[in-house]
């Protein structure tokens, strides 16, 4: 029952905050969202289960209602946790009560709408989390979409329009794509009569479909395996798929920027790790170079196009794409490290990236610009704001003792082991490369902004931060070095729930 | 029933809980000619049709209609000229559903009308009119309650006799309306002449008889089709539609797209079911009549749709789409050549319920559009979120929903059309065209739904308006509507099952 409630608590506090008066919606945002926080933690906190959810694992606060019983099949109300998602849940509800507490400066106009929004985007996240029946996953999938949308479109930048809609064309058209393939596959798989997701992955693992519309089974599945990659390629992104996420970041309001970068691409990453590299290890292993080539050109290439960007919250979108490219990397390795460590920069990326788009939306509220061009010696200015900004940077390149070290280093060990992936170690190193160009241009964006005597060719008197925001940026701070210093925190939780898979092809 | 034996035409109740309410309305139309009381009207015609409601549920709850019940099963009555089974009882549940929503609606929107009671009187006899249609199984009464339906309509089209729209839509809706009624009419002659029966079952059994008058039967078909493509707005009897719509005031749009839809569609369904057994009728006219119904669903939603796309008055948006909807309802009768008969044809039957909820909301938004003084074009609902957050935030929901995103009614019940049209493509492959137009239709639409809702949450109002009023009824209808699109979800189980059994019932 508990995750019913984390979720309904989540929505009802969505309506409540819909419906209340703006003035005080920011405070009554912030308050309903403790009590998910809360939840999630204890739900972290009582976590007992072990193995994963789809592999026969032992699942923690599982309940399953038939929901739709239609001809053969069968839809439920099916959630659980497992060391996969459970983080993310977790996640999901710091970041959000976070990501509400930095609206509180920027956000002054239609603001219960605001925050209703933010509320409504994190119940289903948790629900995307969650969910263990694939249409309960889709139904939560695409309602992440609605709000964030909305949230663009209505307090974004000067192109918040243009933005909004292609970010909502991209991700729909990608869901689309995905949701046909899988529904193709479900009916290919001639025996299974639901659609929960534990089913039909053990359905792929002992045999996989047989052929559909002419095609022999195998070639089926490597359709489907394709159309699924594609579909959740672009929501990560990982090039080329990737020219939504600047124009959605750069146009979206700081907060909405957080989830955005925080939680909403791990959907991707989640969906990946849930659909194609748990459900078809023959399709990994046959497929394994061009997505580890896919997982290196994201690295580099968004590396070298944040290198290339002079407004700092650009600069930070871009380097999204070389943090998810990691994440594919440590999934192809397919060894306990690499898929391991691709969970944990989830989660660690989900921390350091919402704490930079906060810096960067505190810098901007302050000085009204963010060219880095602008800018120099904001140190003199606004110091605990920008020690968080550089330690957040420091994070990014994989500073030991906080926690992008940690999950990085977990990815190239694993990613460098590798038996799935041939020439592993040269993958790895390119992508090593990839850091070079990280700390490159996040010290040439400090250097150029923060150090250096002060100089802003604004009009505006650049004062110290509020409290609430250096607070929340701090407590982020805290949890990446917390997760840096003590990884086994949720990597061993992640590795329970990783194992499975790894020995899935041999099941 | 269980307590008391009631007379069987005691299980027409919900048709006649209307037709009673029509009467009480005339009643005190009589009393006070001039009455402005129109909480007084708008009430009674509220608790009419709830109560109808209440009654058709009632029944479908405790059995009626349901195959295999002692003392319950299906009832004909009047020497078999009505039918009260699941199907009927189905109707008469989203038709009394769309008057309650509709009059309550009216409540705020007829404001400052003069003919209040003759208003309220017309849209429960129309109600009354299609709540027959459900049950009705003979080709004079189904003709009867089609007029019964048709003549109110008319007049309340026409009914703001000040708008020269409303008056012309009212005059476009009467003739292209006269023309499919004697269409539709001799195409019954033809087949009574063919099969020597209206009755339904006995034009069945008599399709025997049919002989060499083959052809004869064939064209009476063809113009029963006509007449039913007229009530439901589907090509290429559609053209009246996009002006009715726009003409008519809002809430009455919002009664013809909905309710006056679901029952020329019930009257397909149970026509084509019952009179004209595929094998039988193909053995005597030579072709399926499927085929006809295969070609006008994809052909209507494709028009429907792209026409739509191309619109700037939000009305007529809504109109088309209302037309692109019929065709994707169309598919289950073009389904019922199949294996799947009665999964596609409850699958169009779900459908119908949850477009009753989203798209009466969408038109009864539009209602408080014009209640507010808000122009007609995209343009003109700008910036509307700004003043209205909740009820722009209800058509979010509808617009989303008739679009098909998955959190709301509209993505199921289209998903179990498609999955239905899927599995009838096994026996017959054409419907793989079906379901493809399905989709594509389904992603074009996306484009000018969310249109709206760009328009009216994304965009900057082009003009200030003052601060909008709230009228309770409007707001109220607009807020239930959306509540029961997203709540159809999780009763989505037990719903859809009572449509799929209903249509089983019927083709078995």
């Amino acid at each position: 029952m508990m995750i019913e409630i984390l979720i309904a608590v989540t929505l009802v506090g969505a309506l409540v905050t819909f419906v209340a008066p703006n003035r005080i919606a920011g405070k009554l945002a912030f308050a309903i969202s403790l009590v998910p926080a809360a939840l999630s933690l204890w739900l972290f906190a009582a976590f007992d289960g072990s193995g994963n959810a789809l592999l026969d694992g032992e699942l923690a606060f599982e309940s399953r209602v038939p929901w739709i019983e239609l001809g053969d099949y069968t839809i439920s109300w099916f959630v659980g946790l497992d060391g996969i998602s459970l983080p993310l849940v977790v996640l999901t509800t710091i970041l959000c009560t976070l990501a509400i507490v930095s609206s509180w400066t920027p956000i002054d106009e239609r603001e219960s709408q605001f925050y209703g929004l933010i509320l409504f985007i994190e119940a289903n996240l948790i629900g995307v989390f969650t969910a263990l029946d694939f249409f309960l996953w889709f139904v939560f999938w695409e309602a992440v979409l609605i709000p964030m949308y909305l949230l663009i479109g209505i307090w974004g930048g000067p192109r918040r329009k243009y933005a909004a809609i292609k970010f909502f064309v991209y991700t729909n058209v990608a869901s689309l794509v995905m949701f046909g393939a899988f529904i193709a596959l479900v009916f290919g798989l001639g025996d299974v009569t639901s659609f929960a997701l534990p089913e039909i992955t053990t359905a792929m693992l002992e045999g996989g479909p047989d052929g559909l519309f002419g095609l022999s089974g195998t070639a089926f599945a490597s359709a489907v395996f394709v159309a699924m990659f594609l579909g959740f390629a672009v929501k990560v992104p990982v090039v080329p798929f990737h020219t939504w996420l600047p124009d959605a970041h750069v146009e979206a309001p700081t907060p909405a920027s957080v989830l955005l970068a925080g939680v909403l691409l791990k959907m991707g990453t989640y969906a990946l790790l849930r659909f194609n590299f748990t459900m078809f290890p023959e399709q990994v292993e046959a497929y394994a170079i061009p997505i580890a080539a896919i997982a290196v050109i994201s690295v580099i290439y968004g590396a070298m196009l944040a290198l290339a960007q002079t407004d700092l919250k650009r600069i930070v979108a871009y380097s999204s794409v070389s943090s998810m490219g990691y994440v594919i990397l440590g999934l192809v390795a397919y060894t306990q490290f690499g898929v391991g460590g691709a969970t944990f920069q989830m989660v660690s990326h989900g921390l350091i990236s919402g704490l930079m788009f906060m810096a960067v939306g505190v810098i901007y509220n302050a000085t009204h610009t963010r060219m880095v061009t602008d800018m120099s010696g904001l140190a003199d200015r606004m110091p605990i704001a920008v020690g968080v900004l550089v330690a957040g940077a420091f994070g990014y390149m994989g500073l030991p003792l906080m926690s992008g070290f940690a999950a990085e280093y977990f990815i190239f060990f694993g990613a460098f082991g590798s038996d799935l992936l041939e020439y592993s170690p040269l993958f790895t190193g390119l992508a090593m490369f990839g850091i070079v160009i990280v700390a490159g241009y996040l010290l040439f964006a400090m250097q150029r902004t923060v150090f250096g005597p002060y100089r802003l060719e604004t009009d505006y008197d650049v004062g110290r931060a509020p409290v609430h925001d250096v607070a929340s940026m701090v407590v982020l701070l805290g949890l990446i070095i917390v997760l840096g210093v003590a990884p086994d925190l949720i990597f061993d939780m992640i590795t329970d729930a990783v194992d499975p898979i790894l020995q899935g092809g041999d099941l | 029933m269980a307590f008391v034996q009631l007379p069987e035409w005691a299980a027409l109740a919900p048709a006649l809980i209307l037709a009673g309410t029509a009467l009480v309305l005339f009643l005190l139309d009589s009393i006070n000619p001039y009455s402005t009381n129109r909480t007084l009207l708008a009430g009674t015609a509220v608790v009419g049709s709830l109560s109808s409601l209440a009654v058709a549920v009632w029944f479908t709850a405790a059995g009626v209609g349901a195959t295999g019940i002692e003392n319950y099963g299906v009832i004909e009555i009047m020497g078999d000229q009505f039918v009260v089974d699941q199907l009927a009882l189905y109707f008469m549940s989203i038709i009394a559903v769309v008057t309650a929503l509709v009059t309550v609606a009216s409540h705020d929107y007829l404001r400052d009308h003069t003919y209040q009671a003759e208003y309220y009187s017309l849209v429960i006899l129309a109600a009354t009119g299609m709540s027959m249609m459900a049950a009705a199984n003979s080709l004079v009464t189904i003709f009867i309650a089609l007029e019964l339906t048709s003549l109110p309509s008319y007049a309340l089209v026409a009914i703001l006799k000040d708008n020269r729209g409303s008056v012309e839509a009212g005059l476009k809706y009467f003739l292209i309306g006269a023309l499919s009624s004697a269409i539709f009419v001799y195409g019954v002659s033809l087949v009574y002449g063919a099969t020597g029966s209206l009755q339904l079952d006995a034009v069945a059994s008599g399709l025997g008889n049919a002989g060499e008058m083959g052809g004869l039967l064939g064209l009476g078909i063809l113009m029963l089709i006509g007449g039913i493509a007229f009530k439901t707005a589907s090509v290429p009897f559609h053209f009246w539609a996009p002006e009715a719509y726009e003409g008519a005031p809002a809430p009455i749009s919002a009664f013809l797209s909905s309710a006056s839809k679901a029952a020329g569609f019930v009257l397909a369904f149970r026509v084509f079911t019952t009179a004209f057994p595929l094998e039988a009728t193909t053995d005597v006219i030579g072709v399926e009549w499927t085929w006809a119904f295969v070609i006008l669903a994809i052909v209507t939603m494709t028009v429907g749709n792209f026409a739509a796309a191309t619109q700037e008055n939000v009305k007529r948006m809504l109109a088309y789409s209302s037309i692109g909807h019929a065709g994707y309802v169309l598919i289950g009768l073009a389904g019922l050549s199949t294996g799947a008969a009665d999964f596609v044809m409850g699958a169009a039957m779900m459908h119908l319920l949850v477009y009753g909820f989203m798209n009466t909301g969408a038109f009864l938004f539009v209602a408080l559009a014009e209640y507010w003084g808000v122009g007609r074009t995209f343009e003109d609902y700008n910036g509307l979120a700004k003043q209205a957050p909740v009820a722009c935030a209800a058509m979010a929901v509808f617009m989303f929903s008739l679009a098909g995103i998955p959190l709301f009614g509209g993505f199921w019940s289209k998903y179990l059309l498609y999955t239905a049209t899927i599995e009838a493509a096994a026996d017959n492959a054409v419907l793989l065209v079906v379901a493809a137009s399905l989709v594509v239709n389904s992603a074009l639409s996306l484009f000018y739904y969310s249109r709206l809702v760009k328009a009216l949450w994304i965009e900057d109002p082009v003009i200030d308006r003052d601060r909008l009023a709230q009228p309770t009824g409007l707001y109220a209808a607009v807020i239930v509507a959306a509540v029961m699109t997203v709540l159809i979800l999780p009763a989505f189980d037990p719903i859809a099952n009572a449509a799929l059994e209903a249509a089983a019932a019927v083709i078995a």
